[in-house]
């Protein structure tokens, strides 16, 4: 009995005050998740400030719902875990401090993790895992490739250059007056559009994994913008969907390359924006195609990252 | 009874371990640091410099601003995670209350005060009367000049305790003239003890509900605030 490893992990890089229990690295005990969009949907968008006033006022109550739910004494846990970064600097104080606070009373020893490590391994709880495996992080907070070849070791082969796919989500979704999150406004949209518009791809280098959005969201403004001049009305569903098969095109075709000339054994589509329906059914297609084993968490598990 | 003292609210950062009344050791630093990395292994050191561990604990005091929104953060993270954890009772104080025992024998008010940029402050007046503090003019952030036009009204002499003393002691000279105290630097830095005595008399906290007096909303908040309003006004 005493053999299972049960760590206690907390996430408090953006938005959402997370703490989970989890045995063994694949039994998922307790997760639960404050979330703050309802207070950062008045914005517009996550700000850092108020994020961080909300996972102080929320750490306690988190912590101590976790541990009822998953059932455990503290005697059998064996160490406490963290998202150290990358993610809001004073948010993720507030989990760090939390963390050495509990390690320090509870004699546990504390783990650091990155935080895109906690998206990666969230998938884990699916499916073990196989090496070399590539994994494309999609949020809020990032759009990365993450190579890796055996537990634990994470290499960064391609990262935006500047907005993240899920920041550029909610700039579009804000010009077309959704609401926050605009990620699963949009999907929605685009799902009963038609992609007229031609936005642009950014595609950078021809052997670059690197993403860039700015260029297709000031596309999309400009287009916007123009339409309003000349007195047209564009159609919402049909900007989205246009704006999405750009975001799509470019995620799912540098993925798969990468995919083909690393030679990977799994790929793995983790972060907020892996919830996309319009993505995750591009991808599914692509990857059956070249026949290479792809896992997307199941829905509830996309933001949920305290599950390291 | 076994108090912890944590003040990270400010540039100091101060840890205090005390028996009762008695301090027993305490940490204390005046620097530009980072008090996340710090603070744990100051408790650390200090519960162990002591020989005492964590159970023996009764009570934790803290620091819950005004101050660095940051730094009460820090502080009021790790006091209440300590608390939660080891079922301990949690006290959250005043940061300008604990600054204003630094005018325990002083006769007259006592006016401690941080700044909080583009000419405001937070500050608050306090007044020792006998053995006891009282607090006439409660904590909040406020344009300095408008504290100080009303502390010359009152026309008593005013002991200024504050951090950032250097910046204000002209304007505070120039309003004030002879009633205006402004002491020698030592006295403008909180002393964790000082938090420990003043939690002394207070009732527990809530551990979940305890939460900082940051004293001003953020930013983004504010400019919301002020939108609804001229949206409403607009109506
Ligand atoms: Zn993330």
């Amino acid at each position: 009995m005493k053999n299972d490893k049960i760590i206690l992990g907390i996430e408090t890089s953006c938005d959402e005050t997370a703490v989970a229990l989890v045995k063994n690295g694949t039994e998922i005990l307790s997760d639960v998740v404050a979330s703050q969009i309802e207070s950062h949907k008045r914005f517009g968008g996550v700000v850092p400030e108020i994020a961080s006033r909300h996972h102080v006022e929320q750490m306690t109550m988190v912590l101590e719902e976790a541990i009822e739910e998953a059932k455990v004494e503290w005697e059998d846990i064996d160490a406490i875990a963290v998202t150290e970064g990358p993610g809001l600097v004073g948010a993720l104080l507030v989990g760090v401090n939390t963390a050495k606070a509990l390690a320090f009373a509870k004699q546990k020893p504390l783990v650091g993790v990155q935080h895109i490590a906690g998206h990666i391994y969230a998938n884990r709880f699916e499916r073990e895992f196989e090496f070399p495996l590539l994994a494309l992080i999609v949020s809020g907070g990032h759009t990365e490739l993450v190579l890796m070849k055996e537990h634990g070791d994470f290499k960064l082969i391609g990262e935006t250059l500047d907005d993240a796919a899920g920041e550029a989500y909610d700039k579009v979704a804000r010009m077309l007056d959704l609401p926050y999150p605009g990620g699963p406004e949009i999907d929605r949209l685009a799902a009963l559009g038609e992609e007229t518009i031609d936005f642009p791809r950014a595609w950078l280098s021809e052997d670059s994994y690197d993403f860039s959005f700015s260029g297709l969201k000031s596309a999309v403004i400009n287009k916007i913008h123009n339409a309003k001049q000349r007195g047209e009305t564009l159609k919402k569903e049909d900007i989205a969907a246009s704006f999405q098969a750009s975001v799509i095109e470019v995620l799912t075709t540098k993925t798969l390359r990468a995919a083909k000339e690393k030679n990977v054994k799994q790929v793995i589509v983790a972060g907020g924006v892996a919830a996309n329906r319009g993505l995750r059914a591009e991808m599914q297609t692509q990857f059956e195609r070249a026949e290479i084993p792809l896992l997307i968490p199941p829905l509830s598990l996309c933001s949920g990252t305290a599950l390291i | 009874m076994n108090l912890l003292v944590i003040d990270t609210s400010n540039h100091v950062l101060g840890v205090a371990i005390m028996k009762n009344d008695q301090v027993i050791g305490q940490i204390m630093t005046n620097l530009t640091k980072n008090h996340s990395v710090r603070l744990m292994p100051a408790i650390d050191k200090l519960m162990a410099e002591v020989g005492m561990r964590v159970e023996e604990l009764d009570r934790i005091a803290v620091a819950k601003g005004p101050g660095s929104y940051t730094g009460v953060r820090i502080g009021l993270t790790t006091a209440k995670t300590l608390a939660w954890a080891l079922g301990t009772p949690v006290v959250g104080v005043s940061s300008l209350e604990a600054l204003s025992y630094q005018g325990r024998f002083f006769d007259g008010l006592v006016c401690p005060f941080f700044d909080a940029r583009r000419g405001l402050v937070y500050t608050g007046i306090y007044e020792w009367e006998g053995g006891n503090i009282t607090n006439p003019v409660p904590d909040q952030n406020t344009p300095f000049v408008n504290i100080l036009e009303d502390l010359k009204e009152k026309g008593k002499s005013v002991l200024f305790l504050s951090p950032d003393v250097s910046a204000f002691k002209e304007q505070i000279i120039e309003t004030m003239g002879e009633l205006a105290v402004i002491p020698e630097g030592p006295y403008h830095i909180t002393n964790p003890a000082h938090l420990g005595l003043a939690s002394m008399t207070m009732e527990p906290d809530n551990i979940h509900g305890l939460a900082p007096n940051y004293l001003r909303l953020a930013e983004a908040e504010a400019n919301w605030l002020k939108q609804q309003k001229e949206k409403e006004s607009n109506d």
